[in-house]
This record gives structure tokens, sequence and C-alpha cells, in this order.
């Protein structure tokens, strides 16, 4: 469960994100969309108490992040694949992690398998093609086998398969009660994986209902449609329209 | 406790910690061989004010440099791949992270430039002995000087990780710390020549640096208390660093 109430983050008079107010619920997948620009990474990272809010406040689980005790047990999150160090391996990168959160070696060795990376575990990721980053991005999100998982564009540089593999992960984690939030700009995935959708644009809270709601109310056939409609006022660098300018 | 083996394991698996380490433990041993034959060809001319000790330590003021940058990289290099947003969300109080790290870096440079400092005394002697000019680790403040070339780099290091954690950016952390180590001495060339020398002790790496002395002339602290002065900066940087790294933004 995740509560954001009033959440807003100013950087000198620009405003990244303003007046949030949503609520994330266990059981389900709730995708998080947005133009480019719109806000999301800045929230998952007032989410994970990296940045702090201007205004407002967010709590997970019901208490602020940096209130618990060992965190990773409580949320697992993927901000961005490429944040590692390209001279470690997946295996010591996860095991630094699970020692700080007094995790067993064992949860390292099963992640790894988990994700598919065990014949690269002690590879270093410099030289990882962005699929393989992502997955051990998920695979370290994974690894304090959390309640709550935040996960940003997690499909990015992902093939056919891994598309599918991290679906399937997705909805399987919200069958068994967990809290799945996730961020992604491909409408036509967000629509297989998510019930329930955050649309934000321009810092703003555009719509927080079901993904069936949203797009039988929008009176168009898609989410992808349905999106561009709801956020054709936010959108940073708005592509020129298809049959205009020629004249 | 878990957040400093959690540090150990990542400083233990990049390999850029152990060319760090193999430079700075060959600088002071071949400097301090250097430097001891130089002073072979050109005896000073006055044995009695000759620090032998010094002449086969001279290798540890190359060798800060390696271990000051080492220290500047293992947080640097969190924040040039966005890996230190990963290392604060488990770590969600964060100044943990900073002690763990300071804890891991102190312990490892001095346990593995102990013996290096000895090695650099040891062949500096055997060097310096062709002219008479050798001492023994039996002489009093022998052994002091050349535990407190290790302890000096240790205390390097973490001045490093402090800077690095300030500016959190590799090449103005390296630049930091070179200038720390190396650029107040040269500033006070341009002061009058009596307020020079007096300031001169006070300085970072010069008041350090008196421990690693078993003659301190006039112009140096005594050992203890110049030790005492550097740990002092060191002190100050990391309590910088704890605030900006608590009270800012990852």
């Amino acid at each position: 469960m995740i509560e954001a109430k009033g959440l807003t983050k100013r950087y000198g008079d620009k405003c990244a994100v303003e007046d949030l107010t949503f609520t994330v619920r266990p059981g389900i997948v709730t995708g998080f969309l947005g133009p480019n620009g719109a806000g999301k990474s800045t929230t998952m990272r007032m989410i994970l108490g990296l940045d702090r809010p201007t205004r407002g406040s967010v709590t997970v689980n019901g208490k602020p992040y940096a209130a618990h005790r060992t965190p990773l047990r409580e949320v697992g999150a993927l901000l961005d694949a490429r944040a590692v160090h390209p001279g470690r391996s997946p295996y010591h990168h996860l095991l630094a992690l699970a020692q700080s959160n007094g995790l067993p070696r064992s949860r390292v060795l099963d992640v790894i398998e988990a994700v598919g990376l065990a014949d690269i575990a002690k590879r270093r990721t410099g030289r990882f093609s962005l699929g393989m980053e992502q997955r051990l991005g998920i695979a370290t999100a994974l690894l304090g086998d959390p309640h709550t998982l935040i996960l940003d564009e997690p499909l990015n540089g992902l093939d056919t398969e891994g598309i599918r593999w991290v679906r399937a992960l997705l909805r399987d984690l919200a069958a068994r009660g967990r809290t799945v939030f996730v961020s992604s700009h491909l409408m036509t995935e967000m629509a297989l994986t998510a019930d329930h959708v955050v649309v934000i644009g321009k810092g703003r809270l555009v719509a927080d209902r079901s993904l069936a709601s949203l797009v039988a109310d929008s009176g168009h056939s898609s989410l992808e449609d349905a999106f561009v409609d709801l956020t054709s006022g936010a959108v940073e660098f708005p592509a020129p329209t298809q049959n205009g300018s020629h004249s | 406790m878990s957040v400093m083996r959690a540090e150990l394991t990542k400083f233990r698996s990049v390999p850029s910690t152990a060319w760090s380490l193999l430079s700075a433990l060959t600088l002071i041993v071949a400097f301090g061989v250097m430097y001891a034959m130089v002073r072979v060809t050109r005896p000073p001319a006055d044995p009695t004010g000759f620090d032998a000790v010094e002449v086969s330590l001279a290798g540890v003021q190359v060798a800060q440099l390696a271990v000051g940058i080492l220290g500047v990289m293992v947080i640097t290099n969190e924040y040039a791949s966005g890996l230190i947003r990963t290392t604060l969300a488990a770590v969600p109080r964060r100044i943990p992270v900073l002690w763990g790290k300071a804890a891991v870096l102190a312990t490892v440079i001095f346990t593995l430039c102990l013996p290096a400092v000895f090695g650099a005394f040891l062949s500096g002697q055997s060097v310096l002995s062709a002219e008479r000019l050798d001492i023994s680790l039996d002489e009093p403040a022998v052994a002091r000087a050349v535990v407190g070339g290790a302890l000096y780099l240790a205390v390097v290091a973490v001045i490093g990780l402090g800077l690095g954690t300030i500016l959190r950016h590799t090449a103005g952390g390296v630049a930091a710390v070179i200038g720390f180590l190396l650029g107040p001495q040269m500033l006070t060339g341009f002061l009058p020549a009596e307020l020079a020398d007096d300031m001169y002790r006070w300085l970072p790496s010069p008041a350090g640096l008196a421990i690693t002395t078993t003659a301190p002339g006039s112009t140096l602290l005594s050992p203890w208390s110049g030790f005492a002065v550097f740990l002092l900066y060191a002190a100050g940087l990391l309590t910088l660093a704890a605030w900006r790294l608590r009270r800012h933004d990852a």
C-alpha cells in the first residue's frame, strides 16, 4: 500500500510535482502513466525517501519509507537499471544489498536464478545489454521478497520474451496480494498488464481509476487513445500533427 | 555492522580497488628506496639533523594521492552510475553508509599499508647504510614514525571519502583531495616568511606528516599533536559530508 497526500516537489520556481494525492492498493497492478517529464520518476524517488517533498507526504505500508528498519523486506524498487557499477558482478551487487538489510545469501542466489542471470552472475556488468541490466534491476527489487514493488520503466530494453516474462511476473505478484506500482510509457503494454492506472501530466494528477473504466468513459477503444486525450495539454514536446504544416 | 559488511563487499568487488591499492603500495616502497638512493649520493653536511626514517618514508607522500583518490572514488562512483540511490534506498538513514565506507577504507588502508611502510623503512635503511646514515627500528620514536606512515594514509583515504561525498563528482573530488593535501603549503609561499612558518605546521598534510618524523624541526608540530590536528581536519570534513548526505536529495 502506497499513500501519497498532497505530494509536491519544486526545484527553484519550477514545479516537478504538484499536489499529488493517490493510493496504490495491494492485490492489483497499478500503472503509473504520464508523458516524458510529467514527474513520474520524481514521484517514485519521493516515495523511496530519496528526494524530500517540498510539501505533502507519502507512506509505504503505513510508514514513511525511511522509518522502515530493513526497507528491502518491505519495498523493492527498480529506478534505473543502468545504476550499477560496471566493474562489479550481479552476484556482488546483490550480495552487498542483501548484507545491508540482513538478508541471507540464499536470497541472492534465489533471485539470480529467478531472473535467469545464473550463467553470468559472476561477470562484470559493464558489457551487459540493457535487457540484462533490467533483469538485474528486477532481481534487486525482488531481493527482500517485499510486499510492495515500485518499478520505473522495467520493460525498457527487454525483448519480447522478456516483456512477456515481466508481465507474467507482475500479474503473479499482484495475485499473491502484493502492491505493484509500475511506470511505463508503453500504453499497449500497460493495457495488458495494469488493472488500475494513475495518470499524471505536468506534475498534476489527471486520472486515478480502473483501466477498464478509464477506457470506457473516454469514448476511445484503446488505452493509448484515451491517454493521448487525457494528457494532450500536458505534453512537453508535442509531436507535429500528421496533416498539418504542409499548407 | 551489517552496513559495514555490505560496504566491504562493494569495496572488494570492483577491480579499481585492487589497482589503486597496488599502485599505492608500490609507490610507498619504490619512492622510499629511490629517495634513499638520492640521499646516499648527496649525503648531508651535518648528519645530526638528518632524519633517516623520514627519508625512507618519502613514498608515503606520493602514495597519499593514490589513497586519497581511492577514498574519493568509493563514493563518487556511486553518484556517477546512480547506484547511490539503490544504496540509500536500502539504508534510508544514510549516515551508516558514510561510517561504513570510512571504517572499511581506514581499516583496509592501514592493514595493507603498514607492511608496505615497514618494507620501505627496511629497504630504505639498507640503502642508507652504505653511507652509515641508517637508523635501527629499536631507536626511540622510529617504530612510531613507521606505524604513523600507515596511520596517516588511512586518514588520507577518509579525507578523500569526505571530499567525494561533499562534491558528489569524481573529477571535482580528485581535484579537491589533491588540492587539500598539496595546495595550502604552496599558498604559504605568498606570505611573509615568519607568518608562513607559523602557519605551515597547522596545515593538513604537514600536521599529519609530523607523525612520520623522528627529528621534527621547529617548523613542525610534535608528532601526536600534529596527528590530532590532522584528525580534526578529517572529522570536520566527515561532519560536513554527513550533513550533505543526510540533508540533500540523492
